[in-house]
């Protein structure tokens, strides 16, 4: 059900991975200087910023476009619902960052940093994917069942 | 300056680096979960902890549960709206960008 493409990373312009290490390294940035500015309590929101979330959509449109004008089609169609279903995955990793997120606030505070990091980040990858996984398979029910 | 340089490297790379996962995983729903995987938190808190301490990531990483709840309204609106109406992705995306800004910051207003 879940592959990889390795393939996909040649497809990938110059500029596209440039975009992305911007958008990054900006919006660290901006969460550093918010929190200097405005307190640890604004800053971090744009911890949960949606950063490069924009870029990558859009990117994904093209990528996609790109391939079905390889074929000789229009493929803004096949674009833009790629690009829906990158922000319905997204949606679903975002349920993994409250995760991330509430266990670096309850825990952070009396335990190793490390530690704690790194088990965030496993909670953030095992909720992101059994959100996913139950979202799929429901859906898979469902188109099983006959009209 | 030193630590703002730091912060846009380190920020960089590894947005970058799930970036690049989100590109190679297929199909494109579990693609995007990597569009919400907590990379800036990732970039950024080592050198918040190492600076400010574990108290000041912590009160950071509770404003970042109302950013992240932001996130997924924000990622179903855009959802929602690319699947219904098939506008142009980074037009919708920006566009309702709004919504993370409102539902956050409103969130930290109710519970500060």
């Amino acid at each position: 059900m879940i592959s990889t493409h390795l393939s996909s990373l040649k497809d990938i312009k110059l500029h596209e991975y440039c975009v992305r290490f911007l958008f990054g390294g900006l919006c660290s940035v901006v969460a550093g200087l918010m929190a200097k500015q405005f307190g640890p309590a604004v800053g971090g929101l744009f911890l949960a910023f949606p950063a490069i979330f924009p870029a990558g959509a859009s990117l994904l449109e093209s990528h996609e476009r790109r391939k079905m004008a390889k074929a000789g089609l229009d493929g803004t169609k096949q674009g833009r619902a790629a690009a829906s279903a990158d922000s319905a995955g997204a949606s679903i990793g975002s349920i993994g960052l409250i995760a991330f997120a509430a266990i670096l606030w309850r825990a952070l505070p009396a335990h190793n940093a490390c530690a704690v990091i790194v088990l965030g980040t496993v909670m953030w990858l095992i909720v992101s994917f059994v959100v996913w996984y139950a979202r799929k398979s429901r859906w898979l029910r469902a188109r099983k069942i006959p009209s | 300056m030193g630590e703002i340089i730091a912060r846009f490297l380190i920020g960089g790379i590894v947005v970058s680096c799930f970036a690049l996962l989100g590109e190679v995983f297929r199909p494109k729903s579990f693609a995007g979960l990597f569009g919400a995987a907590p990379s800036i938190a990732l970039a950024t808190l080592g050198l918040t902890i190492a600076k400010h301490g574990h108290v000041y990531a912590a009160v950071e990483a509770r404003s970042m549960i109302f950013g992240a709840i932001a996130f997924f309204v924000y990622a179903c609106a855009c959802s929602f709206i690319l699947m219904r109406y098939r506008p142009h992705a980074l037009t919708t995306t920006i566009s309702l960008m709004p919504i993370w800004f409102g539902i956050s910051f409103g969130l930290l207003y109710l519970f500060p």
